[in-house]
C-alpha cells in the first residue's frame, strides 16, 4: 500500500471505473483543449502570434540587451538581499529567544512590525520618503535589498525561532550539564543543528525573494520586469511575447530552487539529521516544510 | 499629524484602504473558489486534471505577482481587449483581482492538499470501506477534517493577500501604498509620521488577524 493520497482516497479501478475515468479524462481533456483552443484564437484575433512580434527573441542582441542584463540585477538583488536577510534573521530570532525582556520584546516587536508591512509600502517609504530626510538620493538597488532584507529577514526570523525550538531540550540540558553558558549553548549546539533543519526553508525562501525583485520595477529598479519586458516591449511593441517569455524565465528559475529545496528536505530526512518532524501519527504524508506557503508578491 | 488633517489628504488615505479592503475581499473569494476546485483536481482520480491542476500551481506559484498584474493590464486588457467595466478605476479593479485571485488560488490549492495529507489515511480507508465514492469520501470525510488543518496556512495566505493587494497601484489604481507615495511626495517636511500611519493601520489590522487566525487553529485543530 503506497502512502500516497492519490491511492488512497479511491480504490483500484475496476471495469467500470476504468470506462468512467475513460469518459471523464476525453470529456475534461477536451474541454481543455477548447480552452486552449480559445485562448490561441483571442491571440490570433489580435494578431499576437505575428512573426516580428516573436523573431527578436531569435536574435543573441534582444538576450544581450534586454533579457540577461535584466536577469542579472533580478538574481544579484535578491542574492545581496539573501546574504543580508540571513544576518538580520538570526539576530532577530536569537534577539527574540533572550531571556531578557528589553531584548526580546523589541525585537519581537520589530519582527511582527515589518511582517505585517507590505513590502511595496516600505520600499515606497526608502525610494521615495528616506531621500526627503537624507537629502540625498537613493540608489534603486538599496531600495529593492533595503526593502527586502527588512521583510524577508523578519520572515526568516520566525522560522529560524521555530527551528531553534524544535531542537529537542535534551541538547540544551546537555549543554548546561558541561558547564556551557547560555551563550555557547545558543551558539555551538542549538544554532547549528536548528540552521540544518531549516536549510530547505532557507532555499524556499530565495524563490520569494526572486519573485519580490519584481517590485523593484515599480520604483525603477531595472530588472527582468523592467529591461526584459517593459523597456523590450516598448520597442519592439511586443509586450505580451516579452511577458510570456518572462514568464518562463521566472518559473525555470524558481522552480530549480524548489527542486533544490526539496532535494535537501529529503537529504536531511534521511540522514535523520533534522530535529523529528511534528507528523500526525498515521498521515498519510509528512506535511511539505520545503514548499513556499504564503504568496509574497 | 498635521498631514492628515487636511480633509483632501485624509480623503487619499480612506480611498487608499478602501480599495485593498475591496480587493481583499473580492480576491479571497475568487482565490478560495479556484483554490478549491484546483485542490480537488490534484487528488482526483483523471490524469487530464491532476496535470492541470500541478501545471497551474506551478506556473503561477513561480511567477512574480507584479508581472502577473502587470499581464493583466497590458496582457488582458491593452493587447487582447478584455475589458471589464466601462469606469477605468473599476476596470483596473476587476484586472486586479482576476490577478490576486489566480496567483493566491495556486496557494490556496497546496495549502488543502497539504491539509489533506493530515488527514490519517485509515479516514478515507474507511470511507471507502462503506462504499462511498471518490466525491463523497472528499467532501463528506477528508475535507471537513482537512479545512480545521488549513485555518491557519489560509490564515497566512488572506494575510499576505491583503498585503500583496497593494501591488495593484502598478497599474494605476489609486491604493493606499501609491496613496502614501502621493502625499510623501506632496509633504517632503512629514514623510516620517506619513508612512508610520499607513504601515501602522496595516500593522494594526494584520497582526491582530495573524493571532486570530493563529487561536482559531489551536481551537479547531483536531487531537489526534
Amino acid at each position: 500500500m503506497s502512502t500516497n493520497t492519490d491511492a488512497v482516497l479511491y480504490d483500484h479501478p475496476g471495469p467500470r471505473a476504468k470506462t468512467r475515468n475513460l469518459i471523464l479524462t476525453v470529456v475534461f481533456g477536451l474541454a481543455l483543449l477548447a480552452l486552449l483552443w480559445w485562448i490561441y484564437r483571442k491571440f490570433d484575433e489580435k494578431g499576437q502570434w505575428a512573426g516580428p512580434l516573436w523573431r527578436p527573441f531569435l536574435e543573441g542582441s534582444t538576450w544581450t540587451d534586454y533579457i540577461l542584463p535584466g536577469l542579472w540585477s533580478t538574481v544579484s538583488a535578491a542574492a545581496v538581499a539573501m546574504v543580508f536577510s540571513l544576518i538580520f534573521g538570526l539576530v532577530f530570532s536569537v534577539g527574540r529567544l533572550s531571556d531578557h525582556w528589553w531584548v526580546s520584546v523589541p525585537a519581537g516587536v520589530v519582527v511582527e512590525f515589518f511582517r505585517a508591512v507590505p513590502l511595496l509600502l516600505m520600499m515606497f517609504f526608502i525610494f521615495f520618503g528616506i531621500p526627503f530626510l537624507t537629502e540625498s538620493p537613493m540608489p534603486p538597488f538599496w531600495a529593492v535589498v533595503i526593502g527586502l532584507t527588512l521583510y524577508n529577514g523578519s520572515v526568516l526570523a520566525e522560522a529560524f525561532r521555530a527551528g531553534i525550538r524544535s531542537v529537542p531540550r535534551g541538547q540544551s540540558e546537555a549543554g548546561y550539564a558541561i558547564g556551557m553558558r547560555k551563550t555557547d549553548v545558543m551558539r555551538e549546539i542549538l544554532v547549528p543543528q536548528a540552521a540544518r533543519a531549516m536549510l530547505p526553508v532557507i532555499v524556499s525562501q530565495l524563490v520569494v525573494l526572486v519573485k519580490d525583485t519584481a517590485l523593484g520595477y515599480i520604483i525603477g529598479y531595472t530588472e527582468l520586469l523592467q529591461d526584459g519586458v517593459n523597456t523590450l516591449g516598448a520597442n519592439f511593441g511586443n509586450t505580451v511575447a516579452a511577458a510570456i517569455v518572462a514568464v518562463f524565465i521566472y518559473v525555470a528559475l524558481n522552480a530549480s530552487l524548489t527542486f533544490f529545496a526539496g532535494y535537501l528536505e529529503r537529504r536531511t530526512r534521511r540522514t535523520g539529521r533534522a530535529p523529528r518532524r511534528t507528523t500526525p501519527p498515521g498521515a498519510l504524508t509528512p506535511v511539505g516544510g520545503a514548499t513556499a506557503v504564503e504568496p509574497q508578491g | 499629524m498635521d498631514v492628515f488633517s487636511d480633509p483632501t489628504n485624509f480623503e487619499t488615505y480612506k480611498v487608499g484602504f478602501l480599495w485593498i479592503l475591496k480587493l481583499t475581499a473580492a480576491g479571497t473569494v475568487g482565490s478560495v473558489v479556484l483554490g478549491v476546485v484546483l485542490a480537488a483536481m490534484r487528488v482526483s482520480p483523471i490524469p487530464v486534471l491532476r496535470g492541470f491542476g500541478t501545471g497551474w500551481v506551478n506556473l503561477f506559484r513561480n511567477t512574480p505577482l507584479t508581472l502577473i498584474v502587470f499581464f493583466c493590464y497590458f496582457g488582458l486588457y491593452s493587447a487582447l481587449g478584455l475589458e471589464l467595466s466601462d469606469d477605468i478605476d473599476r476596470n483596473n479593479y476587476w484586472l486586479g483581482v482576476v490577478g490576486l485571485s489566480v496567483y493566491t488560488a495556486a496557494f490556496v490549492c497546496e495549502a488543502i492538499r497539504s491539509g489533506i495529507n493530515t488527514v490519517p489515511a485509515g479516514q478515507a480507508e474507511a470511507a471507502r470501506a462503506i462504499g462511498m465514492s471518490f466525491l463523497q469520501t472528499l467532501t463528506v470525510v477528508i475535507l471537513p477534517q482537512a479545512a480545521r488543518a488549513v485555518v491557519a496556512p489560509l490564515g497566512s495566505i488572506f494575510i499576505a493577500l491583503a498585503k500583496n493587494s497593494t501591488i495593484v497601484g502598478t497599474i494605476g489604481l489609486m491604493e493606499s501604498s501609491s496613496a502614501m507615495k502621493e502625499l510623501i511626495n506632496a509633504n517632503g517636511d512629514a514623510v516620517v509620521p506619513i508612512f508610520l500611519v499607513f504601515a501602522g493601520t496595516f500593522a494594526l489590522v494584520l497582526i491582530p488577524t495573524g493571532y486570530l487566525f493563529g487561536w482559531l487553529a489551536n481551537r479547531l485543530a483536531v487531537k489526534r
